[in-house]
């Protein structure tokens, strides 16, 4: 793998990270802020993947390993915290849990 | 059989526990019982211990129980200290204490709250022992601390009457002045040594800088002149006669009171290491007393006030023996002084039975035929604080004057001074009451008019007019349904006499002054003072012109007042002054500048510390409301918000991290 094609696979991770993370802070729907935290989660793993490759380390990859799984155990807290907002209150966005503030 | 010392203190806790939850169960008078039997148990045990610690190298054992306070590098343990001090201490301290329970049981008869009087003694004798036997400061300050509230409880027993109850207040507050000092010097002990134990911070004492001394001494000289009633904080003590008869006996004569001359000759090291002006303070400050109180008691009308001067005058004389360096001398006093004290309170408590709560001398006279034993007693006691050999208050008292001549000659002036005034105004109390007319009767009434007339136009405070006018109304009262009739009292109180009269006359067998083998009380005490004792060698010659000179002081005060309250050859009005009965006016001093001046600087105390005290604590809290309110904005609840700030903190650490490193 050349240097440019390294290069290319850091750019489109960090336009994914990007993307995610203005998705965050601008989306209200929660389900699009859960999938836009995915998406900032795998574009960190796309970079440890492209790092690990550079560096000729095995631990690049090991990491995302580690990463996939706690992605998968915050998405499942993440959509019964949805779930079960749904239930109560259709149709509410992340704004409307405000009413939890101390 | 010394490993039992631990049941000295824990016997009357025991007994104060048990009638503390069940005294109103019990009743009267087995709650009396109970009480009695705890504190004389307490002293067969002490007795016991006594006996074991001969066997002790030094005559000294330590116990250490568990510990208390552990904190860093300060701990206190619970721990006794079991030494020839303490151990004399605690001997006469159970003793005399077992004999008061026994004599209230028959004094305290009928009282509303007879099982809580008892509950109270108790609690009274555990704090004592705690204070003499702790092995610490800090332990011996929880005891100071329980004698003074049980001190505080028992003065205002009575407390119906708002002057009882006003009475212990004052002793409680007067006695906080000397508390603060006390404290101050346990911090600076523990400042200086990095221990407050008596078996550790002792020893090192003489290498210890001598300012550091001067201070730690100063101030539990500050300390023990609040809780034995010396100059300018004996106040408390004449006031404190509001309590029951055997209180005052108990608490304000033979033990509480002689605390702070046991705090001084416990601490003598300390004393020995500081300035030379330490022990000339204490000196001049217990002679002071001694002769201040001396020429206060010859005017006072009240039985119990007279005794109560005449103790804060003896224990001027134990600080005088601390002070000139005679330790040994300070507990031979403070012990005979224990007996003959009691046995005449105990004794004006059964003249004041016998005459149903009258305590006014004036009313009194000829009661030797009505009360035969009680007057024996008493006329031993009188003796005996009178200083006539060979009764125990002439060893003792010359004791501490043969330490004074060898400190001062006008140290000794003044004591002998005062030692014969004690002969005269303990000589005026015993004609006045034994001896002589009785006032009592119905005849007496016209001659009261009088004196009463002769009170108003002396210089008296209106308040005191009154009381007087107001006890005159009851007599009336009561010459109306018969006149008085004294009648000795029961066989509880009279056995505490007898046998307090026993030891009154004969406990100067102690320390007898003729050879070095008499002097068991100075041997005994050896280990504890001897090093910083000041050396006496009295020669023959010596010995006999100075116990020559008391005798004569001694027997010139008592035919003085024989002319004067017997053969009525002197007007006793020109010796009890106004200004003397009303104790050189101090009290009424105090209660004026605390009145005038002194309200005006507490006031602006009290301002301070509303302004700046309470604004300092009450800023704090503010500000951290403030500071709150405003970071509260932050946290408005938008995930969004939280997630964003996630992201700049992220981006701060990186660039921090950046700058950090160089690659």
């Amino acid at each position: 793998m050349g240097g440019n094609l390294s290069l290319a696979y850091l750019m489109l991770s960090a336009i994914l990270f990007v993307i995610g993370g203005v998705g965050v802070l601008i989306r209200r729907n929660p389900l699009v802020m859960i999938m836009c935290v995915e998406l900032m989660l795998n574009a960190v793993n796309l970079s440890f993947v492209t790092f690990g490759k550079m560096l000729d380390d095995i631990s690049g990859q090991i990491i995302v390993f580690f990463v996939m799984v706690v992605a998968a155990a915050e998405v499942v807290i993440g959509l019964a915290l949805i779930v079960a907002m749904a239930r109560r209150r259709p149709g509410a966005t992340a704004d409307d849990l405000r009413a939890l503030r101390g | 059989m010394v490993e039992l010392v631990w049941l000295i203190p824990a016997l009357p806790l025991a007994g104060f526990v048990l009638l503390l939850f069940l005294g109103r169960r019990i009743g009267e008078p087995r709650a009396g019982w109970i009480g009695t039997a705890a504190v004389a148990l307490s002293f067969v045990t002490a007795c016991v211990v006594f006996v074991g610690l001969w066997g002790q190298p030094e005559h000294t054992y330590e116990l250490s129980l568990f510990e208390w306070i552990p904190a860093g590098h300060f701990s206190v343990d619970i721990g006794i200290l079991l030494d020839p001090l303490s151990m004399a201490m605690v001997l006469f301290i159970t003793g005399i204490a077992s004999l008061i329970h026994l004599y209230s049981i028959g004094y305290m008869h009928g009282d509303s709250r007879f099982p809580r009087f008892f509950t109270y003694l108790n609690l009274f004798v555990f704090s004592m022992l705690v204070l003499v036997l702790g092995d610490n400061l800090v332990l011996t300050f929880l005891g100071w601390e329980g004698v003074g509230a049980c001190s505080y409880f028992l003065i205002a027993f009575w407390f119906e009457k708002e002057e009882n109850a006003s009475a212990g207040k004052k002793a409680f507050i007067t006695n906080r002045v000397g508390d603060w000092g006390f404290m101050i010097a346990i911090f600076m002990t523990f400042f200086a040594f990095g221990t407050v134990t008596y078996a550790e911070f002792l020893p090192m004492a003489p290498g210890l800088a001598q300012t550091t001394a001067t201070f730690i001494a100063l101030m539990l000289f500050v300390g023990a002149i609040g809780k034995s009633a010396q100059i300018p904080l004996f106040i408390w003590l004449p006031d404190a006669m509001a309590g029951p008869t055997p209180v005052s006996a108990l608490i304000h004569a033979a033990t509480m009171v002689t605390a702070g001359v046991y705090l001084l000759v416990r601490v003598n090291p300390v004393i020995a290491a500081s300035a030379s002006w330490i022990p000339w303070t204490i000196a001049i400050i217990g002679c002071a007393t001694a002769f201040l109180a001396a020429t206060i008691a010859l005017a006072q009308q009240d039985i119990k006030k007279v005794l109560a001067y005449s103790t804060v005058s003896q224990l001027g004389y134990m600080f005088l023996a601390v002070g000139v360096g005679g330790y040994t001398a300070a507990i031979f006093h403070m012990i005979t002084h224990a007996f003959f004290k009691a046995l005449l309170f105990l004794g004006a408590g059964s003249v004041i039975h016998g005459m149903h709560e009258e305590q006014d001398m004036r009313r009194m006279g000829a009661l030797r035929k009505a009360m035969p034993i009680t007057a024996f007693t008493f006329i031993i006691g009188w003796l005996a604080i009178s200083g006539v050999p060979p009764f125990s208050g002439f060893w003792s008292k010359d004791d501490i004057l043969a330490y004074a001549l060898h400190k001062s000659p006008i140290l000794y002036v003044i004591g002998l001074i005062t030692a014969l005034l004690t002969a005269f105004y303990m000589s005026r109390l015993v004609f006045r009451v034994f001896y002589g007319d009785a006032r009592w009767g119905e005849s007496a009434e016209a001659e009261l008019a009088n004196l009463d007339a002769h009170t108003a136009t002396a210089d008296v405070d209106a308040g005191e007019t009154d009381t007087h006018a107001d006890a005159h109304d009851d007599a009336h009262s009561g010459a109306e349904h018969g006149a008085v009739h004294p009648h000795e009292s029961k066989w509880p109180m009279l056995v505490p006499l007898m046998v307090l009269a026993f030891f009154a006359a004969v406990a100067g067998v102690l320390n007898l002054p003729f050879t070095e083998h008499l002097e068991f009380l100075n041997r005994w005490l050896e280990p504890v003072v001897g090093e910083n004792q000041a050396h006496l060698s009295l020669g023959g010659v010596q010995l006999t012109v100075e116990l020559l000179i008391s005798t004569t002081i001694a027997i010139l005060g008592i035919v003085a007042a024989y002319m004067v309250y017997l053969k009525k050859k002197v007007d006793p009005r020109r010796i009890e002054l106004p200004f003397f009965a009303n104790g050189w006016y101090i009290d009424s001093s105090i209660t004026k500048f605390m009145g005038g001046i002194g309200r005006k600087g507490f006031e602006l105390i009290a301002l301070f510390d509303k302004v700046v005290i309470d604004g300092a604590v009450n800023g704090v809290g503010r500000a951290t409301r403030g500071g709150a309110a405003r970071l509260r904005a932050a946290e408005n609840g938008y995930v969004r918000w939280y997630a964003l700030m996630i992201g700049v903190g992220a981006v701060l650490m990186v660039a921090f991290v950046l700058t950090q490193v160089s690659f």
